[in-house]
């Protein structure tokens, strides 16, 4: 007898108990299940929900891989450059390292691991409790939450908030498909507001920065939107921000790597393409608008809000987490615009709103997340005109043909 | 106004096994079955008791909310079994043949010169009047209301779907004679959608409005041809027949007597010589599925095409409205990793390892499994791509679960049928019951606001 076969009869046994929504969740990752299609439509695709999922895991790997070499890397430098030692980086020479990677693994790892353990364990009580199968959403929020961190968030901070994001940002809407708000943001706000020490500020973004401060071995750990929004000037070059060799979230830092899952997932089909590109667009038109108002001189360097105002548009993008959020959390199906015509205005808010949010609210300069959660908020306003607009031709033609 | 039709949006489904253009004739049967559920919000109102005697064309029973609609005996025969299921419903009708053939005999009618009220008495008398459906709610039409249109697709762009030009060849004056007696039930046109082609059997079809139709399914269902024509308001009524219906409606005018003739395509990759059948409405499917040879015994019967058919069993019979008998595999079987290795045998509306987009000509054998378990809608985007109707189907679906008839109405519902979402059904990832959730919705406006 087989494994197939055996898995078989356990699931029959189990059928009609408690915990059979937990065991097909597990026997589904190996088989396919042999459920047929009844009257309706005999034939089916064979994209189902995992095999969505799983593309935006097989697009976010890289950045993750990037994120435990960048973790390390950003640790050493750091150690490095509190003794007086400057780092030029380059890929092979200092970047893929075994120490690297050892030192980042300990670090991203353990948050890997807590939010899929804690995450997952949650879904599983619902499933069981209200009785139906596991639905695939957190697999890809899982990945997204130790991605948004800081490196040196505590794991039982990330715990409770992974507890309140599923159960508040997901569960009491019904589970995946039915929340309004994009669980993974829901989680990182969470953290913002209850832990804001924690999650803004300069000591968080590189492993070892908080313990070593007020020791002679102070290191900085600034991010780069910190420093322009400090106003001071940013020692990172184009090719460090683009690839991703600065300090920030483990995995918002390589643009680079992020445009390729983007371009992985827009070929794929599974993340739409009209809001990437609109976003884009939407948060060049603000970053433009800023510069012109530095260029016109109504805004000088004595100004708080001069440094990011005066970055230029191009640079906005490839720096913080914009691209990350984009990409990976604007494209959310359910939390996002649901009509292709309203996906461009949301994508667009999003970008523009982004910007805006960066420049004018310095103590904290992360705008994108705070922009996606609120254009959730707006999607369903969105979609309500964009659907009116068909509502109101049908009456319309209707009209017509009474008149 | 323009002349042709052009979708973009849609999808043709390749599949192995069309029907070969060579007509056999189907051994003989030895029971038909009519079953009412064919007639969707039809009860049942028996006019014979088990064991009576009928000729062809013979009413059998009539409609409980309209006397005046009869349904008729395919066959001459004795009706043996009246069989019936949950809450005494009634399921099957049994007849079994007597081979003998005598058939109802009807006066010959001159469809140019009769008046409505004659041509309508006619159908309805004669059991015609079944074939007629309406839309909103695409259910047999109303015997009390007018329509403001009559839709005809004389393009069927299914998977495996018979090709009109041939299965109806010979047919054209019959067509033609139903044609003209409808004109007259009608206060507006008669739309007749037609695939381009050089030996349409439409090609000499008047009194109609033409449109040549092109592009991918659902380009022939008569829902994407009515949206793109002369969409339905609300308060308004059309009529939507199919051509094979046509026929049979002619024919009787013509020559007086029902001829429930099919000449259906008996289809798919579990069958061995797939071609063209002549038998009859109700048969029993062993009678051509054998004959054209069934491969294995693991196979799903489908009585109609594949989008849209009814599951059959392989003693069961032709259903009332099909025209094509399909047979695919069973996919009653589990598929290790089947959800994140590549697939190159399965079609699929993405490209998430998915290879389908890089052969669009190739034909796939598709089975019935579900690839995946029911969810909660999550993904957007998808429907729109193979939905070529002015209306947005996600939050029309979603209306209809929630059953907000408002918003259903001012979505559209009274313009499609449960055909027009095969497709989103196909290419949906959450797997959910489209076609199931529309017939719900519709049935629910009907009993609300009928």
């Amino acid at each position: 007898m087989g494994l197939k076969e055996k898995l078989h009869g356990i699931k029959e046994d189990f059928k009609g108990k408690k915990m059979a929504p937990a065991f097909n969740a597990l026997h589904t990752f190996l088989y396919t299940p042999n459920e047929t299609t009844h009257n309706g439509s005999h034939i089916r695709a064979v994209d189902d929900l995992k095999r969505t999922m799983n593309t935006v895991i097989m697009a976010l790997v890289p950045v993750l891989i990037w994120g435990i070499f960048n973790a390390g890397y950003q640790h050493y430098a750091a150690v490095d450059a509190a003794n007086g030692v400057i780092r030029e980086a380059s890929l092979f020479g200092n970047f893929f390292t075994w120490d690297n990677f050892t030192m980042g693994a300990i670090t991203v790892l353990p948050l890997v691991i807590v939010s899929y353990a804690v995450g997952l364990a949650v879904e599983f009580v619902f499933a069981v409790i209200k009785g139906h199968e596991v639905e695939e959403g957190y697999l890809v929020t899982g990945m997204l939450v130790p991605l948004i961190v800081p490196v040196d968030i505590p794991l039982w901070m990330l715990a409770v908030a992974v507890i309140f994001g599923v159960v508040i940002g997901k569960e009491v809407f019904g589970g995946t498909g039915m929340n309004i708000l994009n669980p993974a943001l829901t989680i990182r706000a969470f953290l913002f507001f209850a832990y804001p020490t924690w999650m803004s500020g300069d000591k968080v973004w590189v492993h070892g920065a908080k313990e070593a401060v007020g020791t002679p071995d102070a290191i900085s750990g600034e991010t780069i939107l910190g420093s322009y929004a400090q106003n001071s000037s940013v020692v990172y070059d184009f090719t460090d921000k683009f690839f991703g060799f600065i300090p920030g979230s483990v995995g918002e830092t390589s643009t680079f790597l992020i445009l390729l899952g983007g371009l992985f997932l827009m070929f794929t089909k599974i993340a739409s393409w009209r809001i990437i590109l609109s976003a884009i667009v939407g948060a060049a038109a603000m970053g433009l608008i800023f510069n012109g108002v530095v260029d016109a001189g109504w805004i000088t360097e004595s100004s708080k809000f001069y440094g990011l105002m005066s970055t230029p548009y191009w640079e906005h993008l490839i720096i913080g987490g914009i691209a990350f959020g984009i990409v990976y959390m604007a494209t959310d199906p359910v939390s996002g615009a649901q009509t292709n015509t309203g996906k461009y205005w949301y994508g667009f808010l999003i970008g523009f709103i982004s910007i805006m949010i960066r420049v004018f609210n310095p103590a904290y300069p992360e705008g994108v997340f705070l922009a996606i959660l609120l254009m959730n908020v707006f999607a369903p306003t969105i979609d309500h005109y964009v659907v009116q607009a068909n509502v109101k031709k049908r009456m319309k033609r209707l009209k017509l043909k009474t008149a | 106004m323009s002349k042709d039709i052009k979708i973009k949006k849609g999808l043709d489904i390749k599949l192995v096994g069309e029907a070969e253009k060579t007509l056999a004739e189907a051994p003989k049967s030895r029971t038909y079955v009519i079953k009412p559920s064919d007639f969707h919000l039809v009860t049942p109102k028996m006019l014979f008791k088990e064991g009576a005697s009928l000729k062809a064309g013979e009413p059998l029973f009539f409609a409980k909310k309209d006397e005046s609609i009869k349904f008729v005996s395919p066959v001459s025969g004795t009706l043996t079994e009246i069989k019936r299921g949950a809450k005494r419903v009634i399921t099957h009708l049994v007849i079994e043949a007597d081979g003998k053939d005598t058939t109802v005999e009807f006066p010959t009618l001159d469809v140019a010169t009769a008046n409505a009220e004659a041509i309508k008495a006619r159908m309805l008398e004669s059991g015609l009047w079944p074939f007629i459906k309406q839309r909103p709610y695409d259910i047999i039409a109303s015997t009390k209301t007018t329509p403001d249109a009559i839709f005809i697709s004389g393009h069927n762009s299914a998977p495996l779907a018979p090709d009109y030009n041939f299965s109806l060849k010979g047919k054209e004056a019959y067509i033609q004679a139903a044609i003209t007696a409808l004109s007259k039930l009608t206060s507006g046109k008669i739309y007749l959608g037609v695939a381009k082609a050089a030996d349409s059997v439409f090609a000499n079809i008047s009194e109609v409005e033409m449109h040549t139709v092109s592009g991918p399914h659902p380009s022939g269902n008569v829902g994407t041809q009515i949206n793109k024509i002369a969409p339905i308001n609300k308060g308004e009524t059309v009529w939507t027949i199919a051509p094979e219906n046509l026929a049979i409606i002619g024919e009787l005018f013509l020559t007086g007597k029902f001829n429930p003739e099919r000449v259906i395509s008996v289809a798919g990759s579990g069958v061995k010589a797939p071609k063209y059948y002549r038998t009859k409405i109700g048969a029993e499917v062993s009678t051509f599925a054998y004959s054209a040879g069934v491969e294995g015994d693991n196979v799903r019967m489908i009585s109609g095409n594949v989008l849209t058919g009814a599951q059959v069993a392989a003693d069961g019979h032709l259903g009332y409205y099909h025209n094509e008998f399909t047979v695919i595999p069973e996919g009653d079987d589990y598929e290790l990793f089947g959800w994140n290795k590549p697939v190159f045998n399965k079609i699929s509306s993405s490209r998430a390892l998915t290879f389908s987009w890089l052969f669009p000509n190739k034909k796939y054998d598709l089975d019935t499994n579900t690839n995946g378990e029911h969810r909660a809608f999550v993904v957007t985007g998808n429907y729109e791509e193979v939905f070529p109707l002015d209306i947005y189907p996600l939050q029309l679906l979603k209306a209809c679960m929630v059953q907000d008839l408002d918003a259903m109405e001012a979505l559209g519902m009274y313009e499609v049928a449960p055909e027009d979402f095969a497709l989103t059904e196909f290419v949906c990832v959450s797997k959910q019951p489209h076609q199931a959730i529309i017939r719900k919705g519709l049935d629910l406006m009907h009993a609300e606001i009928g």
